[in-house]
Parts: structure tokens; sequence; C-alpha cells
């Protein structure tokens, strides 16, 4: 019996094999040792088990292309809006058009490294849908109608798209639980994103990370974008009260230091939510 | 008020250079490392000094972002104690809600892991300069960037959600800090080239390759011999 002919074999009728074995993919990667341990008779019943595993049905969560086409979804979003403000007779002020072509060239590579990945995996890549910067849902007047001649509004639009991406990425992590490869690439983006998010922040002379209150996650005071931090106001971590924690104050923790010290994730339906049928619109 | 932990810190005072001699070992030997301990029946070896981080399992890992906590939350904490010169009003104001949640990450972990927990490390940042800007930030850099390439490495080795979107929740925030600390120490380099790849992915790094970094700070080696690192 030959294990890898089989995998192969696999691999050629449903090319999205490789990425649902995986992990169980490194334990037949180090068959050597694998195969030191267990009896070679024993070897049929865990190749079962791992494939059963691969196909378990799990209804409730996307695919692994699903969330990669969300995520690319979200890269549109986000490249668009800096492909047109850095553009000519651009919006931001000349001494920070590097600062945003950085951002810039990170969202574009997102895009194109998401697409690759979703083509390996046997997927076909989403288009970008249209998208209308102002929140207008396609009237181009919605709330934020001068972004591209306004450089606060551009800003403030830019802070909603960054601290709502890591919170989008953060809340697929799940769907990719073991997945070296995508798991693995999807933290990569994530992390770049919250440096972005950090990024922008500062230059609205905001914290860098999240300071909510008791009562309110978003630390922006900018009310047009509060369901876009809520829940970020959370202080329970598993089963941990953060503010019962000791800190170098004393015995407990602020709320301040609690939510800041940990992101919150929103869902593919609660990212929706935010940007269906205002900034990507729905016809 | 004095904690177990400040009053653990000795003065740190040795040249910069030190600390980066000691990055850049623990980059460079990282690889030959790791081709050892990739030869098949593995025995566990009986280190009599060192802190294992447990049989392979969420635990472990959890034990290994602890260990980094606590050797981030020292840093941080010894940099306030003994601000290098010039330190302004708002350096001082973001190095401290830096060390208050790195604070809170390492108790975090500690509580969560409850009886699993490693002991606490007994740390040595005395090799390290904390009287001057420039060092100081070269190094709150290097502990920062370490941290999210420690995190973004082991997402894949968690087989529970709650755990894997606890570590997400928590390498954002790292990721904050360092665009914080790397614009500080050169504007606009929020997401340098140094961390951030072709793909636009942060790097990452493997258990192996960070303990081989930070163990040089900790007084007895932390050790995961399950996922092929011993400390030598």
């Amino acid at each position: 019996m030959n294990l890898f002919n089989i995998i192969n074999d696999i691999e050629k009728i449903d090319p999205e094999f490789n990425d649902k074995l995986n992990p169980r993919r490194s334990a037949i990667k180090n068959i050597t040792s694998f195969g030191s341990k267990v009896a070679m008779a024993a070897m049929p019943f865990a190749l079962g088990t791992m494939l059963k595993r691969a196909y378990a049905a799990d209804t409730a969560k996307p695919s692994v292309v699903e969330v990669l086409n969300f995520a690319l979804t979200l890269e549109y979003l986000e490249s668009s809006l800096y492909n047109l403000s850095t553009g000519a007779g651009t919006v931001i002020p000349a001494n920070l058009l590097p600062y945003f072509i950085t951002i810039r060239d990170d969202e574009n590579q997102h895009v194109s490294v998401l697409k690759t990945l979703i083509t390996r995996l046997g997927g076909t890549p989403v288009t970008a849908p249209e998208f209308d910067f102002s929140g207008g849902n396609g009237t181009k007047t919605g709330p934020f109608q001068n972004i591209f001649t306004d450089y606060s509004v551009f800003l403030n639009v830019a802070l909603a798209f960054e601290d709502t991406g890591v919170r989008g990425y953060k809340g697929q992590l799940p769907n990719l639980l073991g997945n070296q490869t995508m798991l693995s690439a999807v933290l990569a983006i994530h992390a770049v994103e919250a440096r972005h998010a950090s990024a922008v922040r500062q230059l609205l002379k905001l914290s860098p990370w999240i300071n909510s209150t008791a009562t309110l996650g978003n630390d922006t005071g900018i009310t047009t974008i509060d369901a876009n931090y809520k829940g970020e106001e959370n202080v329970i971590q598993g089963t941990v009260d953060i503010t019962k924690l000791k800190s170098l104050a004393g015995d407990t923790t602020s709320v301040t230091v609690a939510t800041a010290a940990f992101d919150e994730p929103l869902s593919m339906d609660q990212i929706n939510a935010l940007l269906v049928g205002s900034f990507i619109v729905q016809h | 008020m004095k904690t177990e932990l400040q009053e653990r810190i000795p003065g740190a005072n040795i040249a910069r250079r030190s600390f980066l001699r000691y990055a850049g070992i623990g980059v460079a030997s990282a690889g030959l490392l790791a081709t050892a301990a990739c030869h098949k029946d593995h025995k566990i070896k009986v280190q009599p000094d060192g802190i294992d981080i447990g049989i392979t399992g969420d635990m472990a890992i959890l034990n290994y972002v602890y260990a980094v906590e606590q050797l981030e939350a020292a840093f941080y904490t010894q940099l306030l104690l003994t601000p290098y010169a010039g330190i302004t009003a708002d350096e001082i104001a973001s190095f401290t809600s830096i060390r208050d949640h790195d604070v809170v990450h390492r108790e975090f972990f500690k509580t969560a892991l409850g009886g699993k927990a490693i002991p606490e490390l007994v740390i040595d940042l005395s090799s390290l300069d904390f009287t001057t800007r420039p060092s100081v930030l070269t190094a709150a850099k290097v502990f920062k960037d370490m941290g999210i390439r420690a995190y973004d490495g082991i997402g894949y080795l968690i087989a529970t959600e709650t755990y894997l979107t606890i570590v997400g929740k928590i390498v954002s925030v790292e990721a904050r800090h360092s665009a914080l600390i790397s614009n500080i120490t050169a504007f606009g380099t929020f997401a340098g080239n140094d961390q951030v790849d072709g793909n636009g992915f942060n790097k990452s790094s493997t258990i192996s390759e960070i303990l081989l970094m930070i163990n040089p700070y900790f007084k007895i080696k932390v050790n995961a011999v399950n996922y092929g690192y011993v400390a030598s």
C-alpha cells in the first residue's frame, strides 16, 4: 500500500483534499516517525480516521475558499480606497503620501496573494463588487461623500476600514483551525492589517489601540462608526474576567487596559452588515 | 509600588551591541537547530536546569506564549523603571500602555493555565542598555516584532477555537504596539519590510527560532522538547 499515491489520487479528484487533510497532512509527511510508532497493520484504520475527519460534515462553517473569498472582498474594498486616494489630485497631503502608499501596496499584495491561494485550492476568486466610498450604496451621497476631497473624512473611513478589517480577519480564524498554510496566511495578513489600523489611528492622534469603556466599544469619538466597534468593550476572555487580574497598579485591571489588550472579532455576517448596502453597493 | 517582578530585575547597562549580537545569533543558528531536531525517534532529553513547555497540545502552546509575554512585560517594566535620558511624556504614556497590556497578557495566560502553567521565569535583562533612546527603541521594536512572529508562528498548532481566537485577539494588539514603536523610531516604518514580506504578510517564526532568541534572557532556560527545541 502506498499512502502517497492514495493521497495524490484523491488530490486529482478533490483539489481541496490537501487543504482538508491539513494538519493531518503533516502526520503523513512524517510517515517515518508515524510508522515507527504505529503497527503497520493499524495503518488503514489510521488513514480511515484521517479521511473521516477531513470529510466530516460541518455545514455551519464556511469552506476555506469561502473564507478566503470573504477576505478577498475586504481587500478589494481597502485596496480600491487607497488606489483611488493615492492617485493624481490626491486628497492625501503630499508629505503623507508615502505613508499611504505603504498601506496601499500591502493591500494590493493581499488581493494578489489571496487570489493565488484561492486558485491553488481549486476555487474561483470572486470579482470586486461595486463600491461607494461615501457609504451611500451607490448614490455617492452617503455620510462620507467628501472622502476624496476632505482629508479628515478620508482618514475616518480609512480608520473604520482598518479597525473593522482586523475584526473581520479575526472572526475567520476558527474556520481555519489547524490549517497550517491557510491559517498562517490569514494570521500573517491580520497582523499587517493591525499595523495599518495602528498607523491610521496615530495620524488621527488616537491611541493606536482601542480603549473602550464599559459600555462603549468605540473610542474614536466618531459616532457614525459606533457599530464598527460594538463588542470591543468585552472584558471576558475565555472564562477569565480581565478586570479581575492583578496589574502593576493593584489587584485589578482597569476597563481601559482590559479592553485595549484584546481586540475583538466580528463574524462574516456582522462584517457584511457593516459594509453591504453602504460601502458595498447592493442593487 | 514595587512588584516581585520589579525587584527581580537587576539594573541594566551592557551595550546595545550585546543585545543585537544575541538577536543575530538567534536567527542564524535557528536553521541548524531545526535540522538537528528533525531526526526521527527523537528522545526526550532530561534537562535538569531547563523548564519544558510540556507535551504537545494547547497547554504547551499557551505556556510558550506565556513565556514570551513574561519577557515582554519584564522588558517594558524595566524600561519605565529606568527611563532613558530625554524620554518624552508621550513616550512614557505609550510605553506605560504597552507595559500594562503585556502584563495583562501575562496574567491572563497564568490564570488560564492554572496548575498547568510553567513557573514564573527569572528574567535577566542586564545585557541590554536601557540608558539611551536609540538602544531602548531598537530593543523595544525587536521584542515587539518577536512577539508578533511568535504568535503568528503557532496559530496552526492550536486545537481549540477559543484559544485560537484569543491568540488572534492578542497578536493584533501586539501589532498595534509594534506599529507605534516603529513609527516612533522612524516615522512611516509601521509595516516595514524587515517585518512584512513581499506578499504583504507579517513574518512569523517557529518555536525553536523564538526560544533560541529569547532564552539568553531567562536564568533557567525554556525548552520545547516536543516541538524539537532544547536549549544548548
